[in-house]
């Protein structure tokens, strides 16, 4: 069993970072647990949202930004919609994501490289090029073969298309991009 | 009749992997005189990456296709993917809230938002601005063994705070159209599980577990088929049902349509225009077992009697 040693770990700077980006008081918890019971995701959380919750009173940064579980949830809204305390959990799961994006903590590189890749997608064509995004992933992350044999199913289908829409307005949207990147690189 | 605009906000998938639920929708719609109108030029949403990056990011994704459903003078659009309808309606109920917000996001699109847009689930305007019997006087075709499990996933109805629509445990939207239209739906326990989402590439196995759920939850209830109103369920459901069989062992061969497919057959519509040969799972046996209506469709019998008097 992992420990932790919560006073060696304490940052306090951390809880307060937490609490202004996500608009939310993470001290409402009181640890029912409520949240974790309806997480779909739970199985497959190295720690689940509850103790999430708790490692971020105890401003234990360090274990938190490591987790996978911040990377794993899929805002699916299930503990948000069932705390008891009105925390929007979900929110927070984000937040922490955000940050460990923004510090360089990234356990799960695959889905990282997804998101990545989809909004790349998203920058380049106004819209996403599904075909694209599964290409531009398979070659950047090493695993080729992931989803070959539902090509010829989406293919045959004609579902999919071969070639990127891209919309007029592009360049308004890859400005969005922009601008928000210039505003990050300002105020810090 | 029904004769209102909105604006009609397809998105990403619906203009490819969900190419059938925008076909049957807009049949639907057709067909119920909902009028409709796509705002020129618009872009993705963000989906569910783009909140995972920057909060602000997402919003202005959601605010620049807002501004441009402002400037057709509509004021309700309806999103029919779920994920673009929480994008949208997020941006919408943040920028109202929280004015340095509004101001930031107001800087980097190029044309500002002014909050005068409600976004929608296509669910949403089915059940709400469409009343249950004109859904019943549209059937003509009636399907006795079909028995379907209402799926609405996530964040159609979640967090109620956002939603503003149905029950965010128990929703019953998508069963009241459905059972408007003479289709029998079951109890189905799982209507709000997740099926793994956004996840199907970079963790396969994650949403093949989580969809086994669903799918096994919904042969238990009795259903053979799943409607569903997100394309993102449809395609864990659908196209990895394999994926599913392979992993878990299981023999699966239930259907999963859109909920307004199911509609559009029922209406009358050729399945062709409603994408049924799409779907990865064979639904053939649905469109055989078809049948012609007799009038008792709804939760009255009232009618044929009171004309033959």
């Amino acid at each position: 069993m992992k420990v932790i040693n919560i006073t060696k770990e304490f940052d306090s700077k951390f809880i307060e970072q937490v609490a202004k980006e996500s608009g939310e008081n993470p001290y409402l918890c009181y640890q029912c647990g409520n949240c974790t019971a309806g997480c779909p995701f739970t199985e497959f959380f190295d720690y689940p949202v509850s103790q999430i919750m708790r490692l971020l009173q105890q401003g234990q940064k360090e274990t938190i930004l490591r987790s996978k579980a911040i990377w794993l949830c899929a805002t699916c809204e299930t503990c948000t919609t069932r705390c008891p305390c009105q925390i929007d959990v979900a929110q927070i799961m984000d937040t922490l994501r955000v940050i460990a994006r923004r510090e360089n903590y990234v356990s799960e590189k695959e889905i990282k490289l997804f998101f990545d890749t989809f909004l790349e997608s998203l920058k380049k064509h106004g819209r996403v090029f599904e075909l694209g995004i599964l290409l531009a992933y398979n070659l950047k992350s090493g695993k080729i073969f992931t989803d070959v044999d539902l090509g010829p199913k989406v293919l045959l289908k004609g579902k999919i298309h071969l070639l990127p829409t891209k919309i007029k307005g592009q360049e308004k949207v890859e400005s969005i991009f922009r601008k928000l990147a210039e505003r990050v690189s300002g105020n810090e | 009749m029904n004769n209102r605009r909105y604006a009609y906000y397809s998105g990403c998938s619906l203009e490819s992997t969900a190419r059938e639920y925008n076909e049957s929708l807009k049949e639907v719609f057709r067909l119920l005189n909902i009028e409709i109108k796509e705002p020129e030029d618009w872009s993705c949403c963000g989906s569910s990456p783009a909140h995972t990056v920057d909060p602000l990011l997402a919003c202005a994704l959601g605010a620049r296709n807002l501004a441009l459903v402002e400037k057709m003078g509509l004021d309700v659009v309806i999103a029919p993917c779920p994920s673009c309808f929480t994008v949208l309606k997020r941006a919408h109920l943040k920028m109202k809230k929280d004015p340095e917000v509004r101001k930031k996001v107001n800087e980097v699109i190029d044309e500002p938002y002014n909050l005068k847009v409600s976004p929608k689930s296509a669910l949403q305007i089915l059940y709400e601005d469409v009343p249950p019997e004109k859904i019943s006087e549209m059937v003509v075709y009636e399907i006795p063994e079909l028995k379907v499990a209402p799926y609405y996933g996530c964040i159609v109805t979640r967090p109620p705070e956002v939603a503003e629509f149905d029950d965010a445990e128990n929703p019953i939207s998508m069963d009241r159209i459905l059972e408007s239209a003479g289709i029998e739906v079951c109890d189905f326990p799982f209507k709000t599980e997740c099926c793994g989402a956004a996840f199907g590439i970079a963790k396969k196995e994650i949403v093949n577990r989580l969809s086994y759920k669903v799918i096994q939850m919904a042969k238990d209830s009795g259903a053979n088929c799943i409607a569903v109103c997100c394309p993102l369920c449809q395609q864990n459901l659908d196209l990895r049902q394999g994926q599913i069989n392979r992993l878990m062992g299981t023999n699966f061969q239930i259907p999963v349509l859109y909920f307004s497919q199911l509609l559009g057959l029922v209406f009358g519509i050729s399945p062709k225009r409603l994408g049924i040969d799409k779907l990865v799972v064979d639904a053939s046996w649905i469109t055989r077992s078809m049948r012609k209506a007799e009038k008792k469709v709804g939760n009255k019998e009232k009618e044929p009697e009171a004309e033959e008097e």
